[in-house]
């Protein structure tokens, strides 16, 4: 009931919502509360799951299972390992911050946004904890409508062009999914006899090596969209830069995590001989998609167009750190993705805070605001410091193993990527200097006021999260790691030779995984049920 | 003599209460208010209760009726799409100053051809079926005789509509030319015990069946009347006939083709993925451009009928059922988006233009919500549906080997979901004009677009006990 509760309850709220009278905004104040309730109820749900979670054990957890659709073997199938589940407290942890953003920044139609907030939050709860493809996918499409109405409504000037790009990009990418979803149950059926669309039996599943391209494909490019990964990304910027600060936050914590779950989840997992071949080469896009999310952030007049930016950037370590599919690899993916939504989702929302004091997000309207804003600085060095990877800052720990996992793959990748980090800190430091440094440059930003109580409950659980994580990783780690390495196990059992020394200059990898040291690994870690 | 007409049951209470509301037509004392929609009401609930009765019976009447359950689905599918125009219609009738008897015993009138066309199974019933709901429809296109565009309209629809109409009796002379009879079962049997297909003449025949049945079903090229009867219609009939002549015609379509010519489906399942490829891509690309909404719900409603056809291609049992339960999906959604047009009409206004929907969720947040959910379920996004039907189409499609027709029509409903949020955008994102004027829905109308909405969304949470309905449907016959 627990994750069925996780989910419902938010969705509940919104619909509690729409009985709320609100016809010209006398309840706004009502409303807000009791989103804010919702969300921090949600976030309760999420943090039981987490308490109640076996972390030494790989399996799923919490599962619930009741057919829904028989006839075609859909279930409501829905279950958390260590990987999804720290995903969803991720989002139940930045919902009500969202929330608290937004407290004073949207003034109209409060309960609509409300609702569509809450809408969203359990959607995309909902697809962290599918176990079901069907399902999935259910709650994959339902997410869009949420968050477009959000930027379409809520955002910026260019709010209609930049929903319509990215409702219709990532419908795009997710209905070549669907037929590979629909492949995939027909050859269940055809190897079995029903259908199914359940992601434990699909695994088990013997695809051939050219089936198993196509239907690779199709996968990876919905998740490469939502990633999203070089040369998808371009719809990013848009959606970032013209959402209200609520959707960035939610949209670059969470949203793009879905993109990078469905690799581990789906993609990797139920294809790996195709993920083996083409790893590489989405490893390859990763590093560009590292180098370049950096270049194109350093020269960005526009804080919130720099963060998004940054945003392709850090992605990017996350899909390299799966491409290895290695456990240091991965589990520094998950790692990232967790430590991404919280220095972003802050990034975000201290832009939006000065955005809401100055109706501006140039860098060059700023200059000096240490001087009237002290603590609003203090908050946004520490999660400045915490995206660039500062040791004892969550950034660090994800980058740190991603690389790890990269350099047992092939060492290559991880000189470009180390480029990204240097670059990381060229463009968030520079950022950040010519923002709150030196004299205060504009007679308008004289008079800003700092941090309000509101606001301070919104920054502070942001900074402590990016400190705990930092410092205390094992935390966040030792659930996950189970989960992990059944993952990489499912995926190299399969084709534990890599097709690695396909690429050029194959002697120059460093080879750590032989095929004698990994199925020890791999056996400890899979044994289904840990005694 | 009396069990014979057991499967004439549904017809026959649709009939009655057409000539019921033709007569109260004729007493009604001018001004003098009648209820004569609720003798409508009363006709098709007898015959979905009728249908409900029948189900499994496998009634037969005549040897050219037969109530089977996929016939008695397709009805009651009819039925509903009858109720939920009647109930639509109250409202817009008595703004526009239509007159209500004649409106509704057309109306019904059609409905009991559509009936017909679902349970016929005599090319020559068929026939006379197609041109019972032809004539009304084409009548009711020009109700309004005072409305220009409305009378062109009606009269494009009646030219091309004879001329397919003529296409398709002259393929029924060829087949009966080489089979010898026009009973399905017939031809059946005698097309597959000799090995013909090299024979010109039943090619022929079936050539010119599927031109007259693309033109019903407004498949590409044969599309051309639709936009602009759809347009010129007063919208209700538009949802109307988008729906109700669609699933009838597909209902003839699906039986003459899976049962009669199943065993030439080597040579016609190419061509109709071609024409479905064809609808799929020119329903949602021109619709793109439209700036009108009942023509761009037009095109969209030629690109569902490219879905529909996919599944028609597909021929499996899955294409089967799926068939019908896109029909059911479509239908639904499709009439409740034409029901808010209809009710934000005025008398000397159509208030069909995109730019009419500016604002709309300012002054009828109701209404423009209820929108968006037609508008979502048309285009096939989650928890609607729409989804459904069209996951189900194309699964069909995957697991008969089409993945090709699969992608082609996942990406077009990907560019129609464009279309439709461009009247999204329009309701929730732009700012309303002053100068429009603010429109009424009585509470009739409205309760009628909420059962609908009930319905999109029921059938798109829990669809297993309609889908097996369907499924079950179509396992007593092909």
């Amino acid at each position: 009931m627990m994750l069925t509760l996780s989910w419902a309850l938010p969705l509940a709220g919104a619909l509690l919502l729409l009985l709320v009278g609100n016809a010209d905004g006398r309840r706004d104040s009502l409303i807000r509360w009791l989103s804010l309730v919702v969300s921090l109820l949600s976030f309760a749900v999420t943090l039981a799951l987490w308490l109640g979670f076996d972390s030494a054990s790989a399996e799923f957890q919490f599962v619930e299972r009741v057919p829904w659709i028989p006839a075609f073997g859909i279930d409501y199938y829905v279950g958390v390992d260590g990987i999804s589940l720290l995903l969803v407290v991720l989002t139940g942890f930045l919902t009500p911050i969202a929330l608290l953003s937004s407290w004073e920044s949207v003034d109209r139609k409060v309960k609509e946004f409300s609702m569509f907030i809450l809408a969203l939050e359990a959607a995309m709860i909902g697809v962290f904890v599918s176990l079901d493809l069907f399902l999935f996918y259910v709650f994959w499409d339902a997410m869009l409508i949420p968050m477009y109405f959000l930027i379409g409504i809520w955002g910026y000037d260019q709010r209609i062009y930049a929903a319509i790009k990215f409702m219709l990009y990532t419908m795009a990418g997710s209905v070549l999914m669907l037929v590979a979803i629909l492949g995939l149950a027909y050859m269940y059926s055809e190897a079995t006899g029903s259908y199914s669309f359940d992601l434990l039996k699909l695994y088990t599943l013997e695809i051939a090596p050219e089936t198993q391209r196509w239907l690779f494909l199709a996968f990876a490019v919905a998740f490469a969209i939502k990633v999203p990964l070089f040369p998808f990304h371009t719809w990013l910027p848009d959606a970032h830069v013209q959402a209200p600060t609520a959707g960035s936050i939610i949209l670059a914590g969470v949203l793009l995590k879905m993109g990078t779950y469905g690799l581990v989840r789906f993609a990797f997992p139920l294809f790996p001989v195709a993920a083996a071949e083409f790893a590489p080469w989405i490893a390859l896009l990763a590093v560009i998609g590292i180098v370049y999310g950096a270049l194109v952030a350093m020269v960005q007049p526009d804080m919130k167009k720099l963060v998004a930016y940054s945003s392709v950037s850090h992605l990017g370590f996350v899909v390299l750190g799966i491409c290895a599919m290695n456990v240091q690899g991965v589990q520094g993916a998950v790692y990232q993705m967790l430590a991404h939504g919280v220095s972003t989702g802050g990034l975000f929302l201290m832009v939006g805070m000065l955005s809401d004091r100055r109706h501006t997000r140039l860098i060059a309207e700023f200059g000096g605001l240490k001087n009237v804003m002290p603590r609003l600085t203090a908050a946004f060095l520490i999660i400045t410091l915490a995206s660039i990877g500062m040791p004892a800052l969550n950034g660090f720990i994800g980058e740190f193993l991603t690389m790890v996992g990269a350099f047992l793959w092939d060492p290559r990748y991880v000189v470009a990527a180390g480029l990204g980090v240097i670059l990381s800190a060229v463009y968030m430091l520079w950022m950040f200097q010519r923002v709150y440094l030196g004299n205060v440059t504009h007679d308008e930003n004289a008079t800003l006021s700092d941090l309000t109580p509101r606001e301070w409950a919104s920054v502070v659980p942001l900074c402590a999260a990016a400190v705990v994580m930092g410092v205390f990783p094992m935390i966040f780690l030792a659930p996950m790691e189970p989960s992990v390495r059944r993952v990489v196990a499912q995926v190299q059992a399969v084709q534990p030779l890599r097709v690695d020394n396909e690429m050029p200059n194959a002697k120059f990898k460093i080879q750590t995984r032989r095929a004698s040291e990994l199925p020890d690994d791999v056996r400890r870690a899979s044994s289904p049920v840990a005694p | 003599m009396f069990t014979e007409l057991d499967a004439v049951v549904p017809m026959l209470c649709v009939t009655l209460a057409a000539l019921a509301s033709m007569a109260a037509e004729a007493f009604r004392g001018r001004g003098e208010r009648m209820p004569i929609g609720l003798l409508g009401l009363v006709g098709l609930v007898g015959a979905a209760v009728s249908a409900v009765l029948l189900w499994d019976r496998n009634a037969e009447a005549f040897g050219v009726i037969v109530a089977d359950n996929f016939g008695l689905f397709v009805t009651m599918v009819l039925a509903a799409i009858g109720v939920l125009t009647i109930l639509f219609s109250s409202q817009v009738l008595e703004r526009d100053g239509l007159p209500s008897g004649e409106y509704y015993t057309l109306m019904l009138f059609s409905i009991v051809g559509m009936i017909m066309m679902a349970t016929a199974t005599d090319l020559l019933v068929i026939f006379v079926a197609l041109e019972i709901l032809s004539l009304a429809v084409y009548v009711l296109t020009g109700i309004r005789r005072d409305h220009l565009p409305g009378t062109e309209a009606a009269f494009k629809y009646f030219l091309l509509g004879a001329f397919s109409s003529a296409f398709f009796l002259y393929g029924i002379a060829f087949t009966y030319g080489v089979t010898g009879s026009t009973r399905l079962a017939a031809v059946g049997s005698y097309l597959s015990a000799q090995s013909m297909t090299d024979n010109p003449m039943i090619l022929l025949a079936l050539g010119l069946l599927l031109v007259g049945f693309a033109f019903k079903i407004s498949a590409v090229p044969f599309h051309m009347w639709t936009p602009d009867a759809y347009e010129g219609a007063p919208a209700i009939v538009t949802g109307f006939m988008s729906t109700g002549v669609k699933a009838a015609a597909f209902a003839a379509f699906a039986r003459v083709f899976l049962s009669a010519f199943e065993p030439f489906k080597d040579e016609w399942a190419p061509v109709v993925a071609v024409i479905a490829v064809a609808t799929m891509v020119l329903g949602t690309v021109v619709g793109v451009a439209q700036s009108n909404l009942k023509r761009m719900l037009a095109y969209s409603s030629i690109a569902h009928g490219g879905y529909l056809l996919v599944g028609l291609v597909a021929a499996n049992q899955v294409g089967k059922a799926a068939i019908l339960f896109y029909l059911l999906a479509y239908s639904v959604t499709n009439l409740a988006a034409f029901g808010v047009i209809a009710m934000l009409g005025a008398r000397d206004k159509a208030n069909d233009s995109l730019r009419d929907y500016a604002g709309l969720w300012q002054t009828r947040p109701a209404l423009a919500a209820l929108m968006t959910v037609c508008l979502l379920s048309l285009g096939g996004l989650p928890p609607t549906a729409g989804f459904i039907g069209k996951w189900y189409i194309f699964s069909a499609a995957v697991s008969s080997g089409y993945y090709g027709l699969a992608i082609v029509g996942m990406l077009t409903s990907v560019i129609s979901v464009f279309f439709y949020l461009r009247v999204v955008v329009m309701m929730y994102m732009a700012e309303r004009d002053p100068s429009l004027s603010p429109m009424g829905v009585t509470g009739v109308g409205m309760a009628a677009l909420t059962v609908s909405i009930a319905a999109i969304f029921y059938l798109g949470v829990l669809p297993t006990q309609v889908l097996n309905l369907a499924a079950a449907s179509i396992a007593t016959i092909f």
